[in-house]
């Protein structure tokens, strides 16, 4: 990839930030903290890795994502609008009543998300559904499915790793936005997931991980994923800091669901401002 | 199958699932362990590679379901109605109703026959879950023929369906061409000193009650539901204003199902008089399902003894 691919994908990723920062902020609501981590991971996949067309959104060959930590949904609507699903201008109607951007991503009102989420622990049977739906039907699309760290303290999403792993469900890749901050601690002084690449390999799972803030290794581990991910299901662990870009947010348990106050969000932008 | 013969509900809904799956490709099944049980295997015998053993994971078993159905497939997906609608009641809730997914889920074993399970098998409060679940359709139907038509009227619904069925034998009490609407009650017989209001494998032997009522100059309506959501709000007005005195009875608690629906729907329309025949606010025991049936008054004595005074009662009332 080129080096001013690089950096446009950096700059989406800034203003993508900054989007997650201004709607919390207008909503006075949201989940800051799980949507600044996964900034980059979803710059990656919804402006190079992702084989999706916003003029289509139901269009039957597209890759699948699925934000099985469904709360970050400031994040994802942020990505999905910049990516021309919806005006961004939307955005202000975020956790609004009648609004299209729920608190938690509904299918049906928005447009471009593949599956309603929000509780916890679910979406990565829905993707091995859909994958396993696209091998039926003979379909060559990706499933990605985005997890949170504190989700997989569920334990459906090891009933679905291991029905995954053991039917060796191609071309479905989960990623893990790996913050090690849950709602209400940090992930290992909670209930540690640790040994947990030795987890996912136990279960069937390739697995891969990478610096989930690094763009170009991103890049080049999603590639890694989708070649692999022709034999069974792969597992991407991305390592990240929840609250990433706003100095006062990062590593903080407290950030999880809140939205900034005025100065909070005047000190937050002009940090996201000269870190551009 | 003939009128009267005995014949085991599940095994008529592993028969249709069967059938349906000769006419409908896009039509898969999905069974956590227990297809033997649920009969679902007939389909995994007959369409084995339509047929996705789960394994025992119910949760992500309705997960699965709900991404096939994106891709145009329609799962029904089965177990045991009491760990389907707990053990997965999250995910039923999340990843199906409120997405409205069109997936056709198999509460098997429903009620108290659990081929001697006792509490922690018999699923006497699975109708109260699902009930209280937007989008969501519930069947409960009377006999193996109703069950059959049921399983295909389902597949042409678009959305989920809650279709519960029973592991015993039933008697067959409706012909081969016996049509289900959603939401309409079938009047089984005609009366004016009682109604009642029955649904599941209650109803046939409601109408074996009726019949002896009969006898004993009692006139007692016997309407069915073979649909518990949408339930017949018409016909339980009707009952209520032109009777007075409604019996309900099911293979469930008392709390939330069949009585539990009629009882909200004539409090705030049409008042009147009502005894829910079912399971008291406990957990069942293990032992034979006719001996504990009869505790509860749900046998066809039962039935009638609660008919009789309620006849009686809402003569008084006129």
């Amino acid at each position: 990839m080129h080096e001013n691919d690089i950096s446009y994908l950096e700059s989406i990723a800034s203003k993508l930030r900054m989007l997650v920062v201004e709607t919390a902020h207008t909503a006075g609501a949201g989940h800051t903290g799980g949507s600044l981590s996964e900034v980059e991971i979803l710059t990656a996949l919804y402006f190079s890795f992702l084989n999706v067309d916003p003029s289509r959104p139901d269009w039957e060959d597209r890759d699948r994502f699925i934000l099985s930590k469904g709360h970050a949904s400031l994040g994802y609507y942020a990505a999905l609008a910049l990516k021309g699903y919806f005006p961004i201008d939307d955005l202000k109607t975020f956790d609004r009543e009648d609004s299209t951007l729920q608190a938690h991503p509904d299918m049906h009102k928005c447009k471009g998300v593949d599956y309603s989420t929000g509780s916890l622990g679910q979406g990565l049977s829905i993707g091995a559904g859909i994958a396993l739906g696209g091998l039926i039907k003979n379909k060559k699309f990706r499933t990605i499915v985005l997890l949170g760290d504190g989700e997989c303290q569920e334990g459906q999403v090891w009933e679905a790793a291991m029905f995954s792993g053991s039917k060796h469900i191609p071309r479905l890749i989960a990623i893990i936005d790996y913050n090690k901050v849950q709602l209400s601690n940090k992930v290992d002084e909670n209930l540690s997931l640790e040994p947990f690449a030795f987890k996912w390999e136990a279960f069937g799972w390739n697995v891969l991980s990478v610096n989930g803030h690094n763009i170009t290794d991103l890049l080049s581990v999603l590639s890694r994923a989708s070649a692999i991910s022709a034999q069974g299901p792969v597992v991407i662990i991305a390592n990240t800091i929840k609250g990433k870009g706003v100095s006062f947010m990062e590593g903080k348990f407290e950030w999880h669901g809140k939205a900034p106050n005025d100065n909070e969000y005047i000190a937050a932008m002009k940090e996201l401002n000269s870190s551009k | 199958m003939q009128l009267g013969e005995e014949i085991a509900q599940r095994l008529a809904f592993g028969q249709a699932l069967v059938e349906l799956g000769a006419e409908k490709p896009n039509m898969l099944v999905l069974d956590a362990d227990v297809g033997p049980s649920t009969q679902t295997h007939l389909f995994g015998r007959a369409y084995p590679d339509r047929f996705i053993e789960i394994g025992i994971a119910e949760q992500n078993m309705v997960g699965i379901a709900a991404g096939l159905s994106t891709m145009g497939f329609i799962p029904w997906i089965s177990t045991f109605a009491v760990f389907m609608t707990k053990r997965a009641g999250d995910q039923i809730r999340n990843s199906i109703a409120h997405p409205r997914a069109n997936v056709k889920i198999n509460g098997a074993y429903g009620g108290l026959p659990s081929g001697r399970g006792g509490a922690t098998h018999s699923a006497i409060e699975d109708v109260a879950v699902m009930r209280a679940l937007p989008n969501m359709i519930i069947m409960d139907p009377a006999d193996p023929q109703e069950a059959m038509v049921c399983a295909r009227l389902a597949m042409e619904i678009e959305g989920p369906v809650y279709l519960r069925t029973v592991r015993c034998s039933v008697p067959v009490i409706f012909p081969e061409q016996h049509k289900v609407e959603i939401g309409k009650a079938i009047t089984l017989h005609e009366g004016k000193d009682v109604a009642i209001i029955s649904s599941g494998m209650m109803t046939p032997r409601a109408l074996k009650a009726v019949e002896l009522l009969e006898k004993q100059g009692i006139s007692a309506r016997l309407l069915h539901m073979p649909t518990i959501k949408p339930i017949d709000i018409d016909a339980i007005c009707d009952a209520a204003e032109s009777i007075g005195a409604i019996v309900t009875v099911e293979n469930h608690s008392v709390i939330g199902g069949l009585g539990g629906a009629v009882c909200e729907v004539a409090a705030e329309y049409a008042p009147c008089r009502i005894k829910r025949l079912g399971f008291p606010d406990i957990f069942l025991e293990s032992g034979d399902d006719e001996v504990l049936f009869s505790r509860y008054g749900l046998d066809v004595a039962g039935i009638e003894s609660a008919a009789k005074l309620l006849a009686e009662g809402g003569k008084k009332n006129k």
